[in-house]
């Protein structure tokens, strides 16, 4: 039963969002909160992510957006004595600070208990030694292993077992530092790399059983000992690659009963071994050939999978984890989708699917090849009633060029090329593999050189021959209905069959829905989840009209667009924002209805909207969900350019978009209309020019003047936006441009490098209310999502500030928006210029409105209704500053992928963010550097410096203040000349020492690095290579002087042994001025 | 093209992929994900059509060592997409294959949800399960044979042994079993804690068990109504007190209905590998497989019979114990195949209580 001594509980979160921790603890994190909150518990919790929902003050009780260490966590338990804390729900991040509060006797001096699983269950499980101890003290097989602290002790272990041999370093998230090694050269790197990243010096080096199914299951346990799985999930890659990188199928379809229920057991054994309590996860490897199957890992905690499971099943994991930790039992919580016990297993009556989202399509130059070490940022998932229809589904809700599984360019390749490539364990093995099968090649041999089940290539193969059929059959509509089950899109058929759509829509064909409901139709559940099919029943209609003859009075429905899987340049915030616009929707009296294909997401969670469509972010899919709903209209501005995107195709399809008009979001985005738009209110811009030509793109340089901003017209979000200094650099990049594509110009424009601003504001058409203006610590040429951000302002003048509220206005009024508006200027030499506008929600907004106070979204949303946002109660324009300063810095995820510079550009790289929050900016500053998990040392060590011509004399000030504060600095020759000039002692070192460098930073014995690149992605560049292997070692590289400043200024505070304090973010808000002339 | 007509008149129509021919049968759904093969050939589904509703079946193929019996008795099986090409190592032919020779119907390409959903709401129906498209003359003569179908009394003999015959000669426990229809795996799980087991036709009498000397009878799982097996429970009720008896799921059953409680037909049965029982004296729980179609009614029971499982979905009874007469039984299968192995431990307990048991008896037999 529920332990009634809890009255306050302490949940942490799991921080910024990296490769290897995503969304997934958000949702966690927030049913968590939920479940608190309903057993009128209070909860205080603590996260350094501002983009969550989890950290808004509705969600949680006392909300503390602080930096997630040891001495902050320390502080607010002093301060706020909760009885319990949850560690279990806020991923790796969460486990390991318990762990330290835990050592540091800091709740059992505060008498906190860690609810759940206790420290010695989470260490003997995270403990590769003690797991390896107990597995064999319990009978369950390990594979052959060794725990290394050293180079020397690994190659004992390589000596007695050969390659390959896999690397986990203990204690990482998502693997981090680890990898398969085949030859030493690679064992020694992976090794000293493990060794270094893990935080007890720790690797396990283990024979490789590559090859083996990858099968994992979640469990739930309490202490009451009921064990039970929410599902068991099979990898389609086998072991070897990452489950996190791995194609993934829920629940397993190549084991038989025996191999399910010795599995099944065998996870039920350890974890009542380990004595864990709540959700859980097992990963096993199974011999294809044998019953011999070896335990490879457990998650003491809820994890990534459990995300997937929850949405897979429709089971609640992280919610009924924390009801177990607050003392339930399994039997005596009820199972909210059918009313029943939540302690049974749930049954399934369809296919999941799960690709991963990773990030090459903007580091086309990154190392693709996947293994042990996680690289992709996001997922999606699809249900559909058969494996090929969700796996078809699967791929087309990656939201890639291509829907299909054929015609990605493979199809160049002849049969040997293509068989020899197959070899090469990558993102795009499945499409070559589909390439294969199109080929007629056999499946056995594909078979023995993928290693992937027979079965599963069998089902890739029923799909590859029902193109084949497509395009050699007539189109009978019995044909037409078997591709639709097969998850075929009607524009693929159409293309396939040269048909029309005219012709499809004549055999009158619709979509039809079925509900996830945890038990495969065994109870009547009322579970508002659904999932398209054909050719079978329709239950949606049937669960719309129950609801409506459940309310008072009739209400319209509403779809709200979500953002998709989560990838550089659209994360979490964007859920945030859906998530708010579903709420919102049903506060105002309409049914929400969310279409989204992320299963890691809050908005996922069907508890969130009305009803919940889990399908991909396609027009064909969307649209099928709209006709069935048959909605008042769509939201697209809250779900991302995701959403943005479809905007076009369901205006062709006559479908209101509601808010701000289809028309104003292409005057946007249409350079010209855009151009003219801005001359006409009066508003300076950038000059620029679309050129064809090298000759042309040197004639408009000649015009606009070096530097220039330039940038292909065919894509959006900043990918391959560059800054050029000369001639030389420019047609490098033109030359390059043309080459991909000559259709398309390429886009100049004058390179402005003064202040960026940032502004989001909300209209109604008539006015705008902003909450705030954000200043760039990084001056323009460093993407916004990159930049670190100030709010409030602290360098801009009253009057420019009134200038930008006036050119928003102007811009919101033109235009027409009714909801969200973001808009970012540049400053220089006190003249401001518009650079950019985006007629939806930004990557701010949960930012701003968590400083600012104002629910963003939901006035948003209202405005969206009609309602005016003078009603909001906030006033009009800019609103007045809050009394805190926010520091934003980006957090990037370069351990995890390789050969990827980690120069800040104009194309965004970070994959999440935290915030630092105090009364004044030097102490923000300070935290928001913490919370990005940087080191401050009272021994100065060596910095390394090495920069670009053009930044040799804006870098002067800070290069003084570095000696200043007694860092001994280390030069390359051009810096170290200009050093000397200036009078800065500085050591030189050649950039072709890189080896002696490198292992000073193996030593870590360089404190960071400044490094500004030249230009070119030259991988044999430097400059390059420096930062890459400083990124290896973890040492932070800062590769614009300003963010380097700024790294000087928290340094100064941290210097001054500045003692922080810790506050929740609605105290902050409220302070006054006092604590600044302290 | 085969079709499926249900009782309310409920026509669906699907490929089919097992033998040719038509059969009555009644027709249950069941939830498990895995484990086709041991649901096929467990005699309990003796003149029934089972409908998967995991989607899709037959991935694993046919294999020679998950039989639950050597001939399966079910008379058809409806699944929503049938696997054309199985793969496993130790898969010996398909499951279109197997339904073929062993003279069993079989439909694919069926919204087997929206089926399941009809017999949810509807309750059990009864149905004919044939391989051949069917006109409308032919759907009205069958309706009428199916109202009049039901799963006759006859069927214990049917699947039973004819032949007494003994398993595990070596064992320690001798043991009588009586076979009702019994899942091979039932045997195993006691041949593999020591027992001897001597299996009986479902037509023996009490006299013959009771004489043999045996240290302990276990009733095995079977199909049909269990109140319609009155020779059965009649020998039952003679041999109470007088040896120790195990049930399971049938067997379970008719030991209610000798020691004085009645029997129900629930409205869909219980079949899957996910049912949640708990343990009424220690309160543990335990994740069960399950195949029946009667549940004990728990307000009947008498006071002698202490109810020991539960189910955790809808209260029904799962066990019960009269520990004075070494009577105990579960509905469920801790022998599992298909579905989890939670309940084994059940069979431990019994064992152990067999042990113990045959002393207690022998000081009772000694004083008569």
């Amino acid at each position: 039963m529920k332990d009634k001594s809890l009255k306050k509980v302490l949940v942490i979160g799991s921080g910024p969002i990296v490769i290897g921790q995503a969304a997934e603890f958000d949702y966690a994190g927030v049913q968590a909160c939920r479940a608190l909150k309903e057993e009128n518990i209070e909860v205080v919790l603590v996260n350094s992510n501002p983009a969550t929902i989890m950290t808004d003050e509705q969600i949680a009780s006392r909300v503390y957006i602080e930096p997630l260490t040891l001495e902050s966590l320390t502080y607010i338990i002093e301060k706020e004595r909760p009885q319990g804390l949850i560690a279990s729900l806020g991923g790796q991040t969460a486990l390991n600070l318990a762990c330290e509060l835990y050592d540091n006797k800091v709740l059992e001096k505060y008498n906190v208990r860690l609810l759940g699983t206790k420290i010695s269950s989470i260490k003997e499980a995270e403990d590769r030694e003690l797991f390896k101890e107990l597995m064999e003290k319990i009978g369950e097989p390990v594979p052959k292993s060794a725990i290394v602290s050293s180079y020397e002790e690994a190659y004992k272990f390589y000596e007695e077992i050969g390659f390959p041999i896999i690397i986990r370093p203990a204690f990482t998230l998502g693997g981090a530092g680890g990898g398969i090694a085949r030859n030493e050269k690679e064992y020694e790197e992976i090794v000293y790399t493990g060794l270094s990243q893990s935080p007890i010096n720790q690797v396990l080096v283990e024979k490789s059983i590559a090859g083996f199914k990858e099968i994992e299951y979640e469990v739930i346990r309490d202490s009451n000992d009921t064990c039970i799985i929410i599902c068991n999930m099979e990898n389609i890659d086998p072991i070897g690659i990452h489950t996190g990188d791995s194609f993934v199928v829920a629940p397993s379809q190549t084991l038989t009963n025996n191999e399910y229920q010795m599995l099944r057991t065998s996870a039920i054994k350890i974890i009542r071994a380990l004595k864990i309590e709540g959700g859980c996860n097992v990963q096993f490897a199974l011999d294809t050939m044998s019953n011999q199957y070896y335990v490879i890992e457990v998650n003491p905690r809820v994890s990534r999978s459990s995300a997937l499971a929850s949405k897979a099943t429709g089971y609640p994991i992280a919610k009924i984890t924390t009801k177990i930790a607050i003392g339930y039992n399994l039997h005596e919580i009820k199972n909210p989708i059918t009313n029943k016990t939540a302690a049974f297993e749930p049954a399934l009556d369809y296919i999941v699917t799960k690709i991963p989202k990773w990030p090459f399509d903007k580091f086309s130059q990154g190392d693709r090849i996947l293994g042990t070490k996680m690289k992709a940022t996001g997922e999606i998932m699809a249900i559909g009633r058969t494996f090929v229809s969700s796996f078809k589904k699967a791929v087309t809700s990656l939201e890639e060029r291509y829907t299909g599984l054929l015609y990605r360019g493979f199809e160049e390749l002849n049969n040997d090329e293509l068989l020899t490539q197959l070899f090469i364990q990558d993102d795009r093995r499945i499409f070559r593999l589909a390439q294969a099968l199109y080929n007629n090649n056999d499946i056995n041999k594909l078979c023995a050189i993928t290693k992937i089940d027979k079965w599963f290539i069998s089902k890739i193969k029923e799909i590859v021959d029902m193109e084949k059929e497509l395009a050699h059959k007539e189109l009978t509509k019995s044909l037409y209905i078997k591709a639709k089950e097969f998850g075929f899109l009607d524009e693929e058929i159409t293309k396939l069959t040269q048909t029309t759509i005219e012709t499809l829509r004549k055999f009158n064909v619709e979509a039809s829905f079925r509900v996830v409901d945890t038990c495969a139709a065994e109870f009547s559940a009322s579970t508002p989840y659904f999932y398209s099919t054909y050719n079978e029943a329709d239950e949606a209609a049937k669960y719309k009209q129950l609801a409506q003859e459940s309310y008072k009075k009739p209400k319209e429905n509403i779809v709200v667009l979500g953002s998709g899987p989560i990838r550089i340049g659209q994360g979490i915030e964007f859920d945030y924002c859906s998530v708010h616009a579903a709420m919102e929707l049903t506060k105002n009296g309409y049914e929400a209805v969310m279409i989204n294909s992320n299963p890691e997401t809050l908005s996922t969670d069907f508890d969130i909207a009305t009803r919940l469509y889990f399908e991909p972010m396609n027009i064909e899919y969307v649209m099928n969900v709209i006709k069935k709903e048959n909605p008042k209209g769509v939201l697209v501005q809250f779900g991302g350019q995701t959403a943005i995107n479809l905007a076009e195709k369901l205006d062709q399809e006559g479908i209101k978009i509601l808010g701000t008009s289809l028309k104003s979001i292409n005057a946007v985005e249409d350079r010209k209309v855009f151009e003219k738009l801005l001359k006409e209110l009066g508003i300076p811009q950038p000059k620029g020019l679309a050129v064809n030509t090298a000759t042309q793109a040197l004639n408009a340089v000649k015009e606009l003047g070096y530097p220039v901003l330039v940038r292909p017209s065919y894509v959006i979000g900043g990918r391959g936006m560059q800054v050029v200094y000369n001639d030389e650099e420019l047609l490098t990049y033109i030359t390059e441009a043309l080459k991909f594509s000559n259709e398309h110009p390429v886009l100049i424009d004058q390179y402005i490098e003064g202040q960026e601003v940032e502004l989001d504001a909300i209209s109604d058409g008539r006015d705008i209310l902003i909450p705030g203006i954000c200043e760039h610590i990084e001056r323009a040429g460093v993407h916004s999502g990159d930049s670190m951000s100030i709010y409030p302002s602290q360098n801009i003048s009253r009057k420019n500030e009134k200038i930008m509220t006036k050119y928003a206005a102007k811009i919101a009024q033109k235009l027409n928006i009714k909801g969200l508006m973001n808009i970012q200027f540049i400053i220089k030499d006190d003249k401001v210029y518009v650079i950019e506008v985006n007629p939806r929600a930004s990557r701010t907004v949960p930012i701003m409105s968590k400083v600012t106070g104002i629910p963003m979204v939901d006035i948003a949303l209202r405005a969206i209704l009609g309602k005016s946002i003078k009603r909001a109660g906030f006033g009009v324009g800019l609103y007045k500053k809050s009394n805190l300063v926010s520091v934003k810095m980006p957090i990037f995820s370069w351990q995890k992928l390789n050969r990827i510079d980690p120069a800040l550009a104009p194309e965004m790289k970070s994959t999440g963010e935290v915030l630092g929050i105090d009364t004044t900016y030097k102490k923000a500053l300070y935290k928001a550097f913490l919370a990005g998990g940087h080191k401050f040392s009272k021994s100065k060590q060596r910095v390394l410096v090495s920069l670009n011509d053009h930044c040799k004399k804006p870098a002067l000030p800070m290069l003084k203040k570095l000696f200043k504060q007694g860092f001994f600095i280390m030069a390359t020759w051009g810096t170290h000349k200009f050093l000397e000039k200036n009078g800065i002692p500085s050591k030189m070192i050649e950039k072709f020492m890189i080896d002696k460098l490198q292992k000073r930073m193996k030593n870590g014995r360089l404190s960071f690095i400044i490094n500004t690149p030249t230009t070119g992605k030259n991988s044999q560049n430097a400059g390059f290579q420096i930062r890459t292997i400083a990124q290896m070692y973890g040492i932070p590289s800062f590769t614009s002087i300003d963010t380097a400043s700024a790294f000087l200024v928290a340094y100064k505070v941290f210097d001054k042994n500045t003692q922080l304090t810790y506050d929740t973010i609605t105290n902050y808000r409220k302070k006054k001025f006092l604590d600044m002339f302290k | 093209m085969g079709t499926l007509i249900l009782q309310d008149g409920t026509v669906i129509k699907g490929h089919s992929f097992g033998a040719i021919g038509g059969y009555c049968g009644e027709v249950v759904f069941n939830t498990s994900m895995t484990g086709y093969q041991e649901i096929l050939t467990d005699l309990s589904y003796a003149k029934q059509i089972v409908v998967m509703t995991y989607p899709e079946i037959g991935n694993y193929g046919i294999n020679d060592f998950d039989f639950g019996a050597d001939s399966p008795a079910l008379v058809g099986l409806i699944v929503k997409n049938n696997c054309l090409k199985e793969n496993h190592y130790k898969s010996t032919e398909s499951l279109s294959n197997y339904l073929r020779s062993n003279n069993i119907i079989a439909l694919d390409s069926i919204d087997t949800r929206s089926l399941v959903e009809k017999i949810r709401e509807y309750g059990t129906m009864n149905g004919f399960i044939t391989s051949n498209d069917v006109d409308d003359e032919f759907i009205k003569e069958k309706l009428t044979e199916l109202k009049e179908f039901s799963i006759k009394k006859d069927v214990i003999y049917d699947v039973s042994t004819k032949n007494r015959y003994i398993y595990n000669p070596q064992g320690k426990i001798n043991m009588a079993f009586l076979d009702y229809g019994a899942k091979k795996s039932i045997l195993n799980s006691l041949a593999r804690r020591n027992c001897k087991l001597t299996v009986y036709p479902s037509s023996t009498t009490a006299r013959e068990i009771l004489d043999n000397g045996f240290d302990a009878l276990f009733l095995s799982n079977g199909p049909g109504d269990p109140s319609s097996f009155k020779f059965q429970i009649e020998q039952l009720k003679e041999m109470l007190g007088k040896i120790p008896i195990f049930g399971i799921c049938l067997g379970y059953q008719l030991l209610a209905l000798a020691s004085g409680a009645s029997t129900y037909k629930l409205k869909y049965g219980h079949r899957g590998g996910n049912h949640p029982v708990i343990n009424l004296e220690n309160n543990k729980v335990i994740i069960t497989s399950q195949n029946h179609g009667y549940a004990v009614d728990l307000e009947s029971i008498p006071k002698i019979m202490r109810p020991t499982y539960k189910n955790l979905n809808d209260d029904t009874l799962e066990g019960f114990e009269i520990s004075s007469l070494g009577i105990y039984a579960v509905q469920f299968h801790p022998e599992a195949k298909p579905g989890p192995d939670d309940a084994a431990v059940i069979f431990d307990e019994w064992v152990n209580i067999a042990q113990k048991d045959i002393n207690r008896f022998n000081e009772v037999k000694n004083e008569r």
